[in-house]
Parts: structure tokens; C-alpha cells; sequence
């Protein structure tokens, strides 16, 4: 085995300069070239600020905003994660039925949609199903006193398809959805109590 | 429904209408032949013989195959332990993280050496970018090379040509066939498969994490980093390790459903060229096929299972305001739904993979009872790169002397005799996935130490202990991440698991090779057992599954099954 340390030891410090350095450091030049945008991170401007990323979500607790799934990582985008509970957890059954309740509550009755009272896999996830969408649909229509047929249209427009018609499932990304609102009745416009964080909070 | 039935078609028939032509390329590669690459890549493996000191027509027995082997992991292992301790003085590091501590630096740089990529840390809280680059991307390759050749080994032995002709108990070079799976195969898939990942929206670059002010004024730091290179190679290696905490369900890993279908394809796309490339190399395509065959029904039982449990959604749940028309959705992406997500849970862990795109801990006990089986009968259904594959010929060993205690005949393969010897050898690379899952798992079942890692009460707090050591000794990696790994009892035990999982399978099974290699060919008469027929592959299939059945089915008992009726029964822990 002595012998064969000489071309061990060499290989694998020219296998880590060609794969740990030459093909990282060519594949980033090369994604910057190509792909800039989805290179740095699918990163959202508005008005010139960084205001999230179209790929990871971020919280959202006003009334007149969508919210995303809940996250087993209070959606910190620095640490992903899910709950990792496991089917038979009191905990998980405790948080799942009283959300259950709390947002059926609040909806007149109607059942929830599984992926609103379930945590994400990554913490992140940055979409919604459209029927989760369409039932917080009259929540957010209240509170940004927009009637609720032009809500359920913007929904609608947001809903993306399965990819070639077979791949993922249809889904809404939440970030999206809630900057076209913004842009179809501007947050603190007639009134309307989102974004309390911002408002409160000197920027 | 239909339209996740449709895709797992597609699924299967891209797969293999990939694997094919790979296998007959991969054949022409391991036999030393020119390929289409070789005017560009033929001056850099010369140059990686010349300064090795390598002389690519020498062969090496089984030994001496096994010998440089250990030693260049070993040389491996030392090196990315060292850049894991010393990382805080390291460059290339923009949030400053600290060096592992030597219980986590040890178990994960085991890890990555043994092709199990088990992550005992989170990626993107713990690890610089040197860490990520230069550490494990570096290991993510040569690990599935070191497979990949080994497996190339075991293959010649069993087809009984040596490969540079000369001495028929050469197996090859093992530096030879670990510099063109590298250079030839792994880079190349890598540059494809990374690029498309970019293009759909995983992260290349070098920045430091971006701060975001939110459309509610918050403040949110985003992970950024050189993930799309490493997330390439993580899946065509069969390696698995995430460049974040949460792997491929964080959407940076796996944006789109597109990215996903791709991500997927590659970890069974190795793994199955396998069983084409042997077809080829044994000059019958059948024998081949056979295998493939083989692994290909126990793939689509495991998927049925975890599938049809995930559409049921969580018991539960029946009588809460709650539509679970979606199945069980704790710890799923809403981009992949139940479908996606059972493929990928079932790709996996099929093939020693490990990364998720779902939580397999929050699964149903019967979803997870799928993905848990296919570790424990010691990932040979696809399996990992190159290991799959001669871990596969272990049972395919077993099944032949079975068949041959039957009919009263010594039994053989290809034409060589298997004898006490070969059975002998299979049976030890055999049992080393109980010596881990039941004798590992049972002392961190009992101990107390041991147990305060659990997350989860009841039966499902077993399963996480099953899950972890099948994941280690399978040199998996996919985890139930709930259970806390990253203490000095596990990050050791487990590390030991996953060196017993891999070197123990790799030198007996190099031994069994280069037996056969040394025996003479015997013609086929009218009793020797045809192994390229239905008959065969149903007795393999029957094998996997009664010696993995038999062992673990106590095990499985106290743990998922009886999860399974707790839950029915309306019962939490």
C-alpha cells in the first residue's frame, strides 16, 4: 500500500485543483455570462431595492398580503429547513388543528387547504396552491378594499401551470402576487392597514 | 393522479433511454478504447499519469487494486478533514464561519469520502465556501469515481478479461479508471447538467449573502453561494450532500419542476448505464438486461407503496377543517406535490443518493417504510454509482448458489463455477447492513446518550433511529432530519457505520472478482441455470427481498408498521 501513496497523494491534489477550483470557479464565470440573473440568485428590484429573491420566500403577516406556507424556520433564508415532525407528533397535530381551526375560523368555515396549515419542506417555499390563494383571496379583497371578483382575477393570472404541461404542479408564487397587488392598490392607499411592520418602523 | 402516474413513465422510459447509450459509452471507456472526448481530455490524463508516476498499461490484481483504492481515499480523507478543522483561516469564507469541531469534521469528511454524504451540519450555517468547493465538491467527484471504478473492476473480473490482455487476474488500474471516470464521465454530465441548473435559477456565484428589505419592511438575509456545480455532481455522483440545510427542496437547490425532473434523472442515470455497460463488457446484453430488469421491479413496488401512502394523506388529519386532497403536505414543496415527491424519495434512496426534495421524516409510516427498505437490503436496487452495481452481483451470487443448492449442482455464473469462496465473501459483504442498522441501531436505541437525540416520541422516535444508521451503513446520506446526528456519539458510530458499509463491501467483492478472474471458463450444459431469463430474475427479486425482509422485518415491525396503526388507530406521541 506504501507504494501506491506517491500517486495517491498526487492525484488527489490535481484532482482538487481541476474539480475544487478550475470547474467551480469556469462554471461561475460561465453561469454569469449565460444566465446573470439566475446566476446571482433570481434576486427582486423595486424602485431600485433588493426587496427578496422570486425563489425563496418571506414573511407576510398583514391582512391585505398573501401569506406563504407556514415555515418550520420562522422563513429565514439563511437556514432552511422543515419541522421534520413526523406523522404521529403531538406537536404536529397540535399546530396543524389549531391553525386548521383559526383560519377556518376566520374564512366563515370553509375548509383550509392542506398546504396552509402544513410546513414546507425547505421553510422556503415560495409558492402557494391556487386554492390557497383563492381562499385567503376575500381577506386580502377586505382589507385592501378591492371587490373581490378583480381579486380572484389577479389569482388567476398568477396561477402558473405544470411545466410542459406534465412537470410540478400548478401553483402561485406568493411574492409575485403580492407586488402586483401593491401595484394594482398601492400598500397605505386608501387607508388599507398593510404593512404595519413598515409603517411603524422608520426606514 | 393520471398525470403523476404519466410522469412516472416518462420518468422510467427517459431514464433508461439515457442509461443506454451511456452504458455502451461507459463500456467503450473502461475498455481502454478512444471516444469522442479524447482529443480534448487525452492530454490531461496523460499529464495526471505522468506526474502520478502511473503507468496506465500496468495491471493490478485484486489486492493491489484494493490497496491503491484504500490508500487514495484514505489520502482523501485527510485532506478535507484538515481544510473542514482549519476552515476559519482559510480564504474564501465571506460569513467568517469558524473550523467543524473533530467529531463533526470526522463523521463528515467520512461522509463524503465513503459516497454517503450524510450531512450532520447545516450547509449554508456551517461551511465556507472553500469548505463547499475545495472540500466536498472535490470529494463528490472523486468518491463516485472510486465507485465507478471499483465497479469497473468487479465487472472484469466477472467477465474474465483483463484489460490490458495479459494476466487474467488483473482487474485493471484502479488510477486509470478513476482518472477517465472523472475526466470522461462525471466532468462532462457536471458542465451539462450544471449549466441547466443555472438557466432554471440555482445560484453560481461567489457573494456574500444578500440582505433584502421585504414588501413588509423586514429585514431578510438570503443564502447566495457556488451551489449549481456541486448540486450537478451531488446527483450524478449518487452523493447526495445538499449545499444547503434543507437540500433539494430548498428552491434554490431545485427551483422548478423542471430542474427537478433533471435532478432526478441524474441520480438513476449512472447507476442504471451500470447494468448496460455489464451487459456489454460480459458480451451478452441479456445478462445485463436481467439485472436491470430486476432492480427496475423492485423500484416500482418501493415507489407504489410510497406513493399510494403519501396520496392518503395523515390519518389524523380526517377529522380536522383540513382538504387533504393533496396528500400528506408537512415537509413537501407545493411546486412538487405528493407525485414528484415520492419519485424523488424512492430515486434516492434506491440508489445511495440521499438528497430529498421532501421530508422524508414527516412522511407517513408506510411512505417512509419504502424509502427505509430500499437502504436496508443494502442499496442495490440502482444503488449508488459503481456500487450499486457490485453489491447487486453480491445477491446475484447468493441467488445463483441458492439455485444451485435446489438442483444439486455446483452452481455458476458466466460460465465460472461459484464456489465456497465466492459464497463465503458474499455473505460477509452482506452482512455488514445488519451488523450497522441492527447492532449499531440497537445500542443507539439504548443507550442514553444515544437517545437524546430523538426528536420524535413513540415508534417514529425507532424509525429515526433506523433511518439514520440504514442511511450511514448504505452509504445513503438522506436522513429524518429531526433526529439531532451532530453529537460526538453519533457523528462517531455513524462514521464508523458508513466506513464498514463501504470498505466492507468493496474488498470483498474485489475478492470475489479477481477469483473468478483466475478460473477457467466452463462450457454450459443442459443443467447449468440460465441467469438472463424471467426465471432468474424473479428468484433475485425473491432473494433481495426475503434476506432483507427476514432481517429487518422485526426491526420495521416495532418502528413504521407500528407507527402505521397508531396513527390509524388516532393515536400521537
Amino acid at each position: 500500500m506504501i507504494d501506491q501513496l506517491r500517486p495517491a497523494i498526487i492525484l488527489s491534489v490535481l484532482m482538487t485543483v481541476l474539480l475544487g477550483l478550475c470547474y467551480p470557479l469556469a462554471m461561475t464565470g460561465l453561469a454569469q455570462a449565460l444566465f446573470p440573473a439566475e446566476a446571482a440568485g433570481s434576486l427582486v428590484e423595486r424602485n431600485g431595492k433588493v426587496v427578496g429573491s422570486r425563489l425563496v420566500a418571506q414573511t407576510f403577516s398583514a391582512p391585505g398580503y398573501f401569506h406563504p406556507r407556514p415555515s418550520a424556520g420562522d422563513v429565514d433564508a439563511g437556514a432552511s429547513g422543515g419541522s421534520n415532525l413526523g406523522p404521529t407528533s403531538a406537536a404536529l397535530f397540535e399546530r396543524v388543528s389549531s391553525e386548521a381551526e383559526r383560519l377556518s375560523r376566520e374564512a366563515g368555515g370553509a375548509r383550509v387547504p392542506v398546504d396552509l396549515v402544513t410546513a414546507s419542506g425547505s421553510g422556503l417555499d415560495p409558492h402557494i396552491s391556487p386554492e390557497a390563494a383563492f381562499f385567503q383571496a376575500p381577506r386580502v379583497a377586505k382589507a385592501r378594499d378591492i371587490p373581490l371578483q378583480q381579486m380572484r382575477d389577479l389569482v388567476r393570472r398568477h396561477i402558473e401551470g405544470r411545466s410542459l404541461g406534465l412537470f410540478g404542479e400548478t401553483r402561485v408564487n406568493v411574492l409575485a402576487l403580492n407586488l402586483a397587488l401593491d401595484e394594482l392598490r398601492p400598500a397605505g392607499n386608501n387607508g388599507v392597514p398593510v404593512a404595519e411592520g413598515a409603517s411603524s418602523r422608520t426606514q | 393522479m393520471s398525470s403523476d402516474i404519466l410522469l412516472f413513465i416518462v420518468y422510467c422510459v427517459a431514464v433508461t433511454a439515457l442509461a443506454w447509450p451511456l452504458g455502451l459509452f461507459m463500456a467503450r471507456l473502461f475498455s481502454g478504447e478512444r471516444t469522442l472526448l479524447t482529443p480534448v481530455l487525452g492530454p490531461i490524463e496523460r499529464l495526471f499519469y505522468r506526474a502520478g508516476g502511473i503507468d496506465p498499461e500496468a495491471g493490478q490484481n485484486w489486492a493491489r487494486y484494493a490497496a491503491a483504492c484504500l490508500a487514495f481515499n484514505a489520502v482523501g480523507w485527510l485532506i478535507l478533514y484538515a481544510i473542514l478543522r482549519l476552515q476559519g483561516h482559510l480564504p474564501l469564507n465571506p460569513q467568517g464561519f469558524g473550523g467543524l469541531a473533530p467529531d463533526l469534521a470526522f463523521n463528515t469528511a467520512v461522509s463524503f469520502v465513503t459516497n454517503t454524504n450524510w450531512q450532520a451540519y447545516g450547509g449554508e450555517t456551517t461551511l465556507s465556501y472553500l469548505s463547499q468547493m475545495v472540500g466536498l465538491t472535490v470529494q463528490n467527484f472523486v468518491s463516485a469515481a472510486t465507485g465507478i471504478a471499483v465497479g469497473a473492476a468487479v465487472i472484469r473480473g466477472f467477465a474474465g478479461r483483463a484489460s490490458d490482455g495479459s494476466d487474467a487476474r488483473n482487474l485493471g488500474n484502479f488510477w486509470v479508471d478513476l482518472t477517465r471516470a472523472v475526466l470522461y464521465l462525471l466532468l462532462p454530465l457536471s458542465i451539462l447538467l450544471t449549466l441547466f441548473l443555472v438557466w432554471q435559477g440555482v445560484p453560481q456565484n461567489l457573494s456574500a449573502y444578500v440582505d433584502a428589505t421585504t414588501l413588509e419592511g423586514a429585514r431578510q438575509t438570503i443564502a447566495q453561494g457556488p451551489a449549481a456545480a456541486q448540486i450537478a455532481i451531488k446527483q450524478l455522483g449518487t452523493n447526495g450532500g445538499g449545499f444547503f440545510n434543507a437540500n433539494s427542496a430548498v428552491p434554490y437547490e431545485n427551483p422548478t419542476p423542471l430542474s427537478n425532473f433533471a435532478e432526478m434523472a441524474a441520480i438513476l442515470l449512472i447507476p442504471a448505464a451500470f447494468t448496460f455497460m455489464f451487459g456489454r463488457l460480459v458480451r451478452d446484453m441479456r445478462q445485463g438486461v436481467a439485472i436491470f430488469a430486476a432492480m427496475g421491479i423492485l423500484f416500482l413496488g418501493a415507489l407504489a407503496l410510497t406513493y399510494g401512502a403519501e396520496s392518503e394523506g395523515n390519518a389524523l388529519f380526517a377529522n380536522l377543517p383540513v382538504e387533504q386532497a393533496a396528500g400528506n403536505m408537512e415537509g413537501k414543496e407545493v411546486r412538487f406535490g405528493v407525485g414528484e415527491s415520492a419519485l424523488w424519495a424512492t430515486a434516492t434512496t434506491a440508489a445511495s443518493n440521499g438528497s430529498v426534495n421532501s421530508m422524508h421524516d414527516s412522511f407517513t409510516p408506510l411512505g417512509a417504510l419504502a424509502p427505509m427498505l430500499l437502504m436496508q437490503v443494502g442499496e442495490v436496487v440502482f444503488g449508488g454509482v459503481g456500487s450499486g452495481f457490485y453489491g447487486m452481483l453480491a445477491f446475484v451470487v447468493l441467488t445463483v448458489f441458492l439455485a444451485g443448492l435446489m438442483v444439486g449442482r455446483t452452481p455458476e455464473y458466466l460460465g465460472r463455477k461459484i464456489e465456497t469462496k465466492e459464497v463465503k465473501l458474499a455473505v460477509i459483504a452482506f452482512l455488514v447492513m445488519p451488523l450497522g442498522v441492527l447492532v449499531f441501531g440497537a445500542a443507539a436505541a439504548t443507550l442514553p446518550v444515544a437517545l437524546a437525540s430523538l426528536q420524535d416520541k413513540g415508534p417514529h422516535g425507532l424509525s429515526e433511529i433506523l433511518y439514520a444508521y440504514s442511511s450511514a451503513t448504505g452509504n445513503n446520506g438522506s436522513a429524518f432530519a429531526g433526529f439531532g446526528a451532530a453529537t460526538p456519539f453519533h457523528d462517531t458510530l455513524l462514521g464508523i457505520a458508513m466506513l464498514l458499509g463501504r470498505y466492507v463491501f468493496i474488498v470483498p467483492m474485489l475478492a470475489i472478482a479477481g477469483s473468478l478472474a483466475a478460473k477457467k471458463k466452463v462450457a454450459p450444459s443442459a443443467g447449468t441455470f440460465p441467469t438472463d431469463g424471467p426465471l432468474f430474475v424473479t428468484l433475485l427479486v425473491a432473494v433481495v427481498l426475503i434476506l432483507g425482509g427476514l432481517t429487518f422485518f422485526p426491526a420495521l415491525a416495532l418502528g413504521p408498521i407500528a407507527e402505521h396503526t397508531a396513527m390509524l388507530a388516532g393515536e400521537t406521541f
